[in-house]
């Protein structure tokens, strides 16, 4: 897939995040930062579908299902461990080893593309009905009371490894975000060089093949949609310590499509792509949001149409096809020039 | 006994309901392969237009049944010509591009009608059966989800224009060849669904009221829907509908509505995982 | 008589009404070169998906070293050493040619030996130039040539080629026979093919197909000379 070599460059891309790591809390303001953590959570979000998706060719409608089940896991435990540690290694492992459960199920069964797709949304769904309707005291997984529809709120936040008493301030977060960021990202650029990665990779491209060079396709596509689901429930508990908070709400039908659209705005194919189309969806929906002169919906109805129309292949593909288009023009005048001369 | 019929009726009504939600994005996708994101506000659209029509004066039958459709249908030409044309094959551009006009279509009509819910009474009354009471509306749903269904295969089975439709889908160049004109069948069976689809939310507006934002608790029931039936439009539409409006009601019946839904969503899972290609990419197949 | 490397005992196929292979019992000798050739339909290219387990025969086994792989699934048969080359390229359009030679080689091989491995089968076929070229832009001709070139990288102890030949222009017919007869000096190959020309180029035993059975088994020279032969191919190849 030709989009995979226009990746601006990893070091690039890293570059920016540690300069945003680093400089963010000493120029913008608490609220800002604040922001800035709950985006840059999303783009993890948005960096696992990008993965399961843009690499492994899995049309996952449902990754919402391991960012809830992440943010749910993490709610739970911790209110009853009363420290995040864990809590925090078990919103990873939890919806890891779900997700590998369902990618058994599904690639074993030999299902693909839109029917793949149904099932996931489908369990998302179920998720979003099953939480919904944990209202009433009945439904508590020891200390910690679901809640139902109302969500459950005052979660215990990041506290330091090993010391309970001590949390971590908003700036201290920021950087733990930003930093679980720059892993995700470049240890996702290191899997796709490896071995496992180029099969990955291979059996998007074609399966029959992979298969008759005898790699096990199905056991490839479990693996890498298991730590799509690993990662998606990392940004879970980043979410659910953001805000102290986690409702039903992070398995709607909403928040799946938000991912996808992210993901497509940003470039499928691409590991960057989808941390752009991230922050640049989550920004423009901040920003509009604020604003009084025409529906919010309507705005983004329009902007997504012309986007389809003018930037179809999302904007990191179109910024690179851009650029392969002027480089090619400065390369031809001085072609020309040398052949004069 | 009394309980028996009123179940019974209440499951027929859980599969009329998906049927008529399903069909026009079965037509959209089983037969064009698109994957339509603003089918619920295909659905929204209908209401509001049943709506709008009937407090202007307009009967509530023609409201429901001949302005709904139209409306929509239109819409549906519309956006197949100005739009969705322009990405047939292109499955991410058609999610990005559907959804942006699922936005679109939510934004205009909060803007022009607001937030709140509208509704329309239930043009027939009750009748009693034992101690309870069903719906004549419902009960007269189920029969129109039927007919509709009927219509559809008639007029693709018998009809000229439903062997063109067939044909061009299956073979565009070759129907261009014998003098027919792709685009102008893709526009039509586009628009068609569409007007299906708003038929389905004019009829649907006095069950549950019309939000802007009612698309959205459909799309996903019919897509699953859809999907599960597999590659037949009509057969495979009934026999999905049929098996998760059984589970859905019976579920609600013994547990919870949520529960209801949980029970269909589950049973679609199921269902995939024993019949990877929807039940009419196994049983039935061939039939339309 | 050693054990054959390959043998199919009876092997069938039925969808719904035709049965496309019928109680096909083969028998192919280790490094032995056999010709599968027949007409359109004949079911050789369903023979070659039963023996990769890309399909699933309703009778009859497959026996690779005496081990019976009936059923087995299409990677682990490619594991026991089973290559194809198949008649419809399957290749990765998104990949360099390198890359898949790479590939190919790395499932048994460390990292280095894989690179060396795609170097030397680089240098073999003369693909050097095309190695950092994506496989979805070149022709025809070299498609098939590293579909060949990725088979051999993963060197598998039996090759199936599906139509080597087809599309070629004369040169890369000649390169590729010749490359068939070098690699039959370490591997066993059967080779589908309509090209008479090419067969003869490369044939010993040619196995003759024909509605889902084998029709006749002999050497090509009396295989061309058989009548029932010339009869199902309507005197089409048949001449020069």
């Amino acid at each position: 897939m030709i989009l995979r070599r226009l990746d601006p460059g990893i070091a690039v891309t890293a570059a920016v995040m540690v300069a945003v790591g680093a400089g963010a809390p000493l120029v913008v303001d608490q609220f800002q930062l604040l922001q800035l953590t709950v985006f840059a959570s999303m783009c993890i979000l948005a960096l696992s579908l990008g993965v399961v998706w843009g690499y492994g060719g899995i049309l996952c409608f449902g990754q919402s299902a391991f960012f809830g089940l992440g943010a749910y896991t993490y709610a739970v435990t911790a209110i009853n461990l009363g420290e995040s540690t864990l809590p925090i290694v078990l919103s990873i492992a939890v919806p890891a080893l779900f997700a590998a459960l369902l990618g058994y199920f599904m690639f074993y069964g030999r299902l693909s593309d839109v029917y793949l797709g149904v099932i996931t949304l489908s369990v998302t769904l179920i998720f979003f009905n099953l939480t919904n309707s944990t209202a009433g005291d009945a439904y508590r997984i020891g200390s910690a009371r679901l809640n139902g529809f109302n969500g459950m709120p005052s979660l215990p936040t990041f506290n330091l490894p090993g010391d309970p008493a001590r949390l971590l301030d908003p700036t201290e977060t920021f950087y733990l975000v930003m930093a679980l960021l720059l892993i995700v990202y470049v240890g996702m650029h290191a899997l796709l060089a490896s071995h496992f990665g180029r099969v990955v990779m291979a059996l998007r491209e074609n399966e029959t093949r992979c298969e008759l060079l005898g790699y096990d396709v199905r056991l490839h596509k479990l693996l890498i949609f298991a730590l799509g689901g690993a990662i998606a429930g990392l940004a879970g508990s980043l979410f659910a310590n953001w805000g102290a908070f986690v409702s039903p709400n992070v398995f709607s039908l909403s928040t799946t499509s938000q991912i996808i659209i992210w993901v497509i705005v940003g470039g499928l194919g691409t590991l960057v792509g989808p941390i752009i189309g991230c922050v640049v969806m989550q920004y423009l929906a901040t920003e509009l949001g604020t604003q009084q002169l025409a529906n919010t919906s309507l705005i983004f109805g329009i902007i997504f149409l012309a986007f389809v129309l003018l930037v179809p292949r999302g904007i990191v593909p179109s910024v690179g096809v851009l650029w392969a288009r002027l480089s090619a023009a400065r390369a031809r005048p001085a072609a020309r020039a040398r052949r004069v001369a | 006994m009394d309980l028996a019929v009123v179940l019974a009726l209440e499951i027929l009504n859980g599969i009329a309901t998906l049927v008529l939600i399903s069909v026009g994005l079965a037509i959209i996708f089983g037969m064009m392969r698109v994957i339509n994101l603003a089918h619920g506000e295909f659905l929204m659209l209908g209401g509001y237009a049943a709506i709008v029509a009937t407090n202007h004066g307009v009967n509530i039958w023609i409201a429901m049944l001949v302005v709904s459709p139209i409306v929509v249908g239109i819409i549906g030409v519309a956006a197949e010509r100005l739009i969705i044309r322009l990405l047939y094959g292109r499955m991410i551009d058609t999610l990005l591009a559907t959804w942006g006009l699922s936005l679109f279509f939510i934004g205009l009509v909060t803007t022009i009608f607001g937030n709140t819910v509208a509704g329309i009474g239930s043009p027939l009354g009750g009748i009693a059966v034992g101690r309870y009471s069903i719906s004549l509306y419902r009960l007269l749903l189920v029969g129109l989800a039927a007919a509709i269904l009927v219509a559809i295969y008639v007029v693709l089975r018998t009809t000229r224009l439903g062997l063109l439709a067939r044909g061009t889908m299956e073979n565009p160049n070759m129907a261009a060849a014998l003098g027919v004109s792709p685009p102008r069948v893709y526009a039509a069976t586009f628009g068609l669904g569409a007007a299906l689809t708003g038929l389905a939310g004019g009829l649907l507006a006095p069950i549950s009221g019309v939000l802007p934002t009612v698309g959205a608790a459909y799309v996903a029931k019919a897509f699953i829907t859809v999907i599960s039936g597999g590659t037949a439009i009509i057969a495979g539409t009934a026999s999905a509908a049929a098996l998760f409006g059984t589970v859905n009601q019976l579920l609600t019946y013994l547990t919870t509505p949520v529960i209801g839904e949980a029970g269909l969503l589950a049973a679609a899972i199921l269902l995939l995982r024993v019949l990877p290609r929807g039940i009419t990419g196994k049983l039935f197949r061939g039939s339309l | 008589m050693t054990e054959p490397i390959l043998q199919t005992i009876a092997l069938s196929i039925r969808f719904g009404g035709v049965e496309a292979v019928r109680g096909v019992n083969l028998c192919l000798a280790e490094r032995e070169l056999r010709c599968l050739i027949g007409p359109n339909g004949a079911g050789k290219s369903t023979l070659f998906k039963l023996l990769t387990g890309q399909l699933q025969p309703t009778a009859g086994r497959i026996l690779f070293h005496g081990a019976d792989i009936t059923g087995d699934h299409t990677h682990a048969i490619a594991r026991r050493g089973i290559g194809i080359k198949t008649q419809v390229p399957n290749l990765f359009d998104g990949l360099t040619v390198r890359e898949h030679l790479w590939l190919a080689a790395r499932r048994t091989n460390s990292r280095a030996r894989a690179d060396a491995i795609a170097d030397e089968i680089l240098d073999r076929m003369g693909l050097g130039p095309q190695a950092g070229g994506l496989v979805g832009r070149l022709s025809h001709g070299l498609r098939q040539w590293v579909e060949l070139g990725t088979v051999l990288a993963a060197n598998p102890e039996l090759i199936l080629l599906d139509e080597p030949a087809a599309g070629m222009t004369h040169d890369e017919v000649a390169r590729t026979a010749e490359l068939i007869r070098e690699i039959n000096r370490t591997h066993a190959l059967i080779v589908v093919e309509h090209d008479m020309q090419f067969v003869r180029m490369i044939a010993r035993t040619v196995t003759v197909m024909h509605q889902g059975a084998v029709l006749v088994e002999d050497t090509m020279d009396r295989i061309l000379k058989n009548s029932a032969v010339r009869d199902i191919y309507l005197g089409k190849h048949g001449g020069a």
